[in-house]
């Protein structure tokens, strides 16, 4: 099915295909149902119908639509009641991604993903009340965009070796530095920061401070231009003596790394959620497209090559479906799945660039367009093997639980 | 401020987005394995009835549906809109109920409960009929106000606006009345998550369809066949009325 702009696909079976959930998948909880039809309908009314626009347009509204999502409740699932969130488990955030895998781009999970779930646990799980209370409260709300500092232009995967820092100075913090992919950087009210607070081991002298995004020194230098997740605005931003008061120091100075990695299981699982109903997606409207396009004489999807093809495709995509169950239900019952979420996201982010590639493949000339779907999942799910974690950090950690990396 | 009780009554239909198909057989239409949702109109009358109470001139709204086990679903997301209590008549599988069936079991609950305004959607999308609010107010012998396309509670009564074929009509009811809700009614709210939540901890009670007095016979309208449109075919502009007339005429259309 076509772009809603685009209305050249009004088609009835692919048309409906889009809006409708179909029926009870088999596997999804159902305490899980009435989350998932209710962010289900707001996704359809207050997301969908802008997508083209704020993708062309090179960003989405983050305070309109989070708003939206933090009234409903969906931006602090897992977060405590005492705060304004729901208070329950992971596999409730879980589905919530899983549901906005019907957001037909892949920058506005994205940027939901980093509010309702990246930006906000070290200071839900370490932060002091007040620091909770203005920034947590707030941003389970909807009323504060949030934003994660932690990438620099020389350190991505390397995150022990960014340079900013925050240096105490009497009873604040002054921040030099800079921080690079920053999603949400342009809107954001305030960034969770990964800065340098002391010297020493480079695994033990950073900590996260809760930075508000109006302070002087803050320079958003501008918003990066990329390939794909076009309507999740991506900053480069410079901070030149920033002053910070100290008590928006999340947990103790110096435990910022460990804070950070804690929570990387979930944000893995996140991103694996999301990338699964968009690939589905593709695959059946790569389904609906080859059935009607003719080539000599019949229909592409009769060929043998494309519907073994996508048949090996959806295959793989229940298998990815399953990992990431497993791992959710063993994290919630407390165990770590560090090994499990790696190797979710690993799988993730590759068979993501298959099933784009393969169907776009399957849509020839239409699908090389800005016309349809296919192409901006192309680009957008690319992201997959190097947000988040590369897939080559992805295949370290496996070797490391494997015991297979090389010791230094 | 004294109580007063809102009836709202629902329907489980197939969702509005799914293509319906025909089933084997000719005589029912495919609803294994596809979507269903609470009836837009139903919900409309729902969202009125929470709004009436938020308003604090309502004190209760209680939502009923006469359906089999799978109502419940539909019945809970009734209350994570917020309604206070749910009653789901249950029928057997493959009982047939249609609007007398419905205004029946409704008028036994309305008996029970002693609302003072019952709310229906105006029809149902599945089957259009736009009977059961007027069946209903006929059984109970309570006035009617039905295509409401505004409502406002007073003392002992109530102001309805209809949407008519000749424009907007007002009638003030003497309470208890039936409403029907029409599309403009309002807009319905989100189910929000807090109240989803809360949704699983609200009172609901099955009651058998029978204990209500809903005849278990066969049911008085029998569907002898239902088939699909014939697919559509292309169209032809033309460049003038006469034109038009004579192609019409030429297919034997007039």
């Amino acid at each position: 099915m076509a772009l809603r702009a685009g209305g050249r696909w009004a088609r009835p079976g692919s048309a409906l295909r889009g809006r409708c959930s179909g029926p009870r998948r088999a596997g999804d909880a159902p305490r899980h149902r009435h989350l998932r039809e209710a962010l289900r309908k707001i996704i359809d009314k207050e997301i969908n119908p802008f997508v083209d626009k704020w993708e062309e347009e090179g960003q989405f509204p983050a305070h309109k639509v989070f708003k939206i999502l933090g009234q409903a409740g969906f931006l602090g699932v897992d977060k405590p009641t005492e705060y304004g969130g729901m208070g329950l488990d992971f596999s409730y955030n879980i589905a919530v991604a899983e549901e906005l895998g019907n957001v037909r781009c892949g920058g506005i999970p994205m940027a939901i993903g980093v509010q309702a779930g990246m930006a906000t646990p070290a200071l839900t799980r370490f932060g002091s009340h007040e620091l909770k209370k203005q920034f947590l409260v707030p941003t389970i709300a909807g009323d504060f965009v949030a934003c994660l500092g932690i990438s620099e232009d020389g350190a991505g995967s390397d995150v022990a070796n960014i340079k900013t820092t925050a240096v105490r100075k009497g009873d604040e913090y002054v921040i030099n530095g800079g921080k690079m992919w920053i999603t949400s950087g342009s809107q954001a009210d305030w960034m969770c920061l990964l800065a340098n607070t002391s010297k020493g081991p480079p695994h033990q002298n950073k900590s996260l401070i809760c930075l508000p995004m109006n302070l002087p020194g803050i320079h958003v230098a501008k918003k990066i231009d990329k390939l794909g997740m076009r309507s999740s605005d991506t900053a480069q931003i410079f901070f030149e003596d920033v002053r910070v008061p100290c008590k928006n120091l999340i947990g103790e100075e110096g435990k910022g790394f460990t804070y950070q990695m804690l929570q990387f299981q979930e944000e893995r699982l996140w991103g694996v959620a999301t990338a699964l109903t968009p690939m589905e997606t593709i695959i059946q409207e790569t389904i609906d497209y080859t059935g009607q396009r003719k080539v000599f004489g019949q229909p592409v999807l009769h060929n043998q090559t494309v519907h073994f093809r996508l048949a090996e495709l959806a295959t793989e995509v229940e298998l990815l479906r399953s990992l990431l169950h497993r791992a959710v239900a063993l994290y919630v019952e407390g165990n770590d799945v560090t090994k499990f979420a790696s190797m979710a996201k690993l799988k993730a982010g590759r068979l993501t660039r298959e099933v784009t590639d393969s169907c776009l493949q399957f849509w020839g000339g239409m699908g090389f367009t800005n016309e349809v779907l296919v192409s901006r999942f192309y680009r957008d799910l690319r992201l997959m093997s190097i947000g988040g974690g590369t897939d080559e950090t992805m295949l370290s950690i496996i070797c490391k639980y494997m015991d297979i990396l090389p010791r230094k | 401020m004294a109580a007063l009780r809102v009836l709202v009554g629902v329907k489980r239909v197939i969702d509005f987005a799914v293509k319906v198909r025909v089933a084997p057989g000719g005589a029912a239409v495919q609803t294994q394995g596809v979507k269903h949702s609470l009836n837009p109109f139903c919900e409309i009358a729902l969202e009125e009835a929470v709004r009436l109470r938020e308003a604090g001139a309502a004190t209760e709204v209680v939502v009923a549906t006469l359906g089999t086990k799978a109502s419940q679903e539909t019945l809970r997301t009734a209350l994570a809109m917020g309604a206070d209590r749910a009653v789901l008549a249950e029928l057997a599988e493959g009982a047939a109920a249609g609007p007398r069936e419905v205004a029946v079991a409704l008028a036994a609950l309305a008996r029970r409960l002693q609302p003072q305004l019952v709310l229906l959607g105006k029809q149902a999308i599945d089957d259009d009929c736009n009977q059961t609010g007027q069946i209903l107010a006929a059984i109970l012998d309570w006035p009617q106000g039905t295509f409401a396309s505004r409502v406002s509670l007073e003392p002992g009564a109530v102001q309805v606006q209809r949407e008519v074929d000749g424009g907007l009509e007002t009638l003030r009811l003497r309470l208890p009345a039936v409403l029907t809700a029409d599309l403009r009614l309002n807009e319905p709210r989100y189910a929000t998550l807090p109240n989803i939540m809360k949704a699983k901890k609200k009172p609901l009670e099955v009651v058998p369809a029978a204990d209500l007095g809903v005849p278990a016979g066969p049911p008085r309208l029998r569907l002898l066949q239902l088939q699909e449109p014939p697919p559509r075919a292309g169209g032809e502009k033309v460049e003038s009325v006469e034109s038009l007339l004579g192609k019409l005429r030429h297919a034997g259309r007039i």
